[in-house]
């Protein structure tokens, strides 16, 4: 074999061997066996801890109002939609941990008048006529049981 | 010459070492990351879970608490315009405009700016990920980066994540973003951390109608096969062939 092309050779041996060690640490573990990315990502998404914590935590202590919940009109409904996320408040059980809405504005993100909602799915008010003399829409209605909890 | 006896047979050591050395290192580099070059053919296992969405615009009232429980369970930044799932209203007045509105996403609520006795239609339209089949986003990403999982959820992979934005740009539902400070492209999960502990996504969750709906499509007997099934559903922007699985039941043909 003449020098020339031993040398060459070797050269490209030596690249060849070069770039299988670098991708050999470059390639992070688990990539690849699943599809062209890192299969341990899928793990480490699925391990985040859910901040929602669903209704049957609530009704270990709030079974007064679940019960409510549950005859009236936003009884398909859950907790945690108007309350917001219940984490914190099931581990404290501080109120300041929960969510508790007040205002007009609240029960008109679904309540206010809006040709887009049907009359069917929801009822709806004119909030700037309907009693515009209350300032909290709780001042008459019961949220967990609107109709039959008159106050 | 004792010295040089010393030097030629360490020299054939050295050489013997770094040999054994090199050979090694290549071959498990050879039997690790061909995996990876292998798998392009895509021999993943055929998962008996292929997860969907069904979205009915017809029991949508646009409360826009889906897109608010999101931003609370993902943690995604709440300036308006950072959302991994978002309500749309729509407004197709009597001369044929069609009007879109998503105020802060919905979150706060919605008006009708538009009188009534111009409006000739008007709905709402839950928009997120489509979680497609085909994704033409995993397709764009140049260091695999994003992913369809085997029960095909579309995720992204955060630590592999170099920003380059690809992504958002390929998305025709402009369903990602780029976080602001973890400067990654960032996306509705489906709630894969609730999904996997058996719950349902924050924003289903909490959809005081029960608009949306996701489930197993490859379950015939499933709430979300059984959904299909009832209604004629359709998916977004079906002429781009992103095999998107978010199928919404009477969807409008001004929908985007």
């Amino acid at each position: 074999m003449p020098i020339q092309l031993r040398r060459i050779l070797l050269l490209l041996f030596s690249f060849v061997v070069l770039f299988l060690v670098a991708r050999h640490f470059l390639v992070p573990e688990s990539f690849g066996e699943l599809g062209h990315y890192r299969a341990n990502a899928i793990k480490e998404i699925a391990a985040g801890q859910p901040k929602y914590v669903g209704s049957e935590a609530c009704k270990e202590c709030h079974d007064d109002e679940a019960g409510l919940l549950a005859t009236g009109p936003h009884k398909n409904m859950k907790c945690e939609t108007c309350h917001g996320p219940g984490y914190k408040h099931v581990d404290s059980n501080e109120a300041a941990d929960i969510i508790k809405p007040s205002g007009r504005d609240f029960c008109a993100k679904c309540h206010a008048k809006n040709p887009a909602r049907s009359e069917s799915n929801i009822k709806q008010v004119d909030v700037k006529e309907h009693n515009i003399d209350e300032d909290q829409c709780f001042n008459c209605h019961n949220p967990h049981d609107p109709w039959n909890e008159m106050r | 010459m004792e010295r040089n006896e010393i030097k030629k047979k360490s020299r054939r050591e050295f050489l013997k070492a770094a040999g054994m050395l090199a050979g090694g290192t290549l071959l498990s580099a050879m039997l690790k990351p061909y995996k990876a070059v292998a798998s392009v053919s895509n021999n993943a296992p055929k998962s008996d879970v292929w997860y969907g969405i069904g979205i009915d615009i017809e029991k949508c009232i646009g409360c826009g608490r889906c897109a608010d429980a999101c931003k609370k369970e993902n943690n995604v930044p709440v300036e308006p315009f950072f959302f991994r799932t978002w309500v749309e209203q729509y407004t197709i007045t009597n001369d044929e405009k069609v009007l879109v509105e998503s105020p802060n996403g919905g979150i706060d609520g919605f008006t009708q700016q538009v009188p009534d006795d111009e409006i000739y239609k008007t709905f709402f339209v839950p928009k997120l990920c489509n979680h497609c089949a085909k994704a033409p986003c995993v397709q764009v990403c140049p260091v695999g980066a994003t992913f369809i999982t085997p029960d095909g959820v579309v995720l992204v992979d955060e630590k592999y994540c170099i920003g380059c934005r690809y992504c958002v740009q390929a998305c025709p539902y402009g369903a990602r973003f780029i976080h602001p400070v973890k400067k990654v492209a960032s996306k509705c999960t489906l709630c894969y951390h609730r999904l996997t502990k058996g719950m349902n996504p924050a924003c289903m969750e909490v959809c005081p109608t029960g608009a949306r709906i996701m489930g197993n499509l490859r379950d015939k007997s499933g709430k979300l096969a059984e959904f299909l099934k009832e209604h004629n559903c359709q998916v977004l922007k079906p002429h781009m062939n992103t095999g998107s699985k978010a199928y919404y039941n009477a969807l409008n043909m001004e929908v985007r």
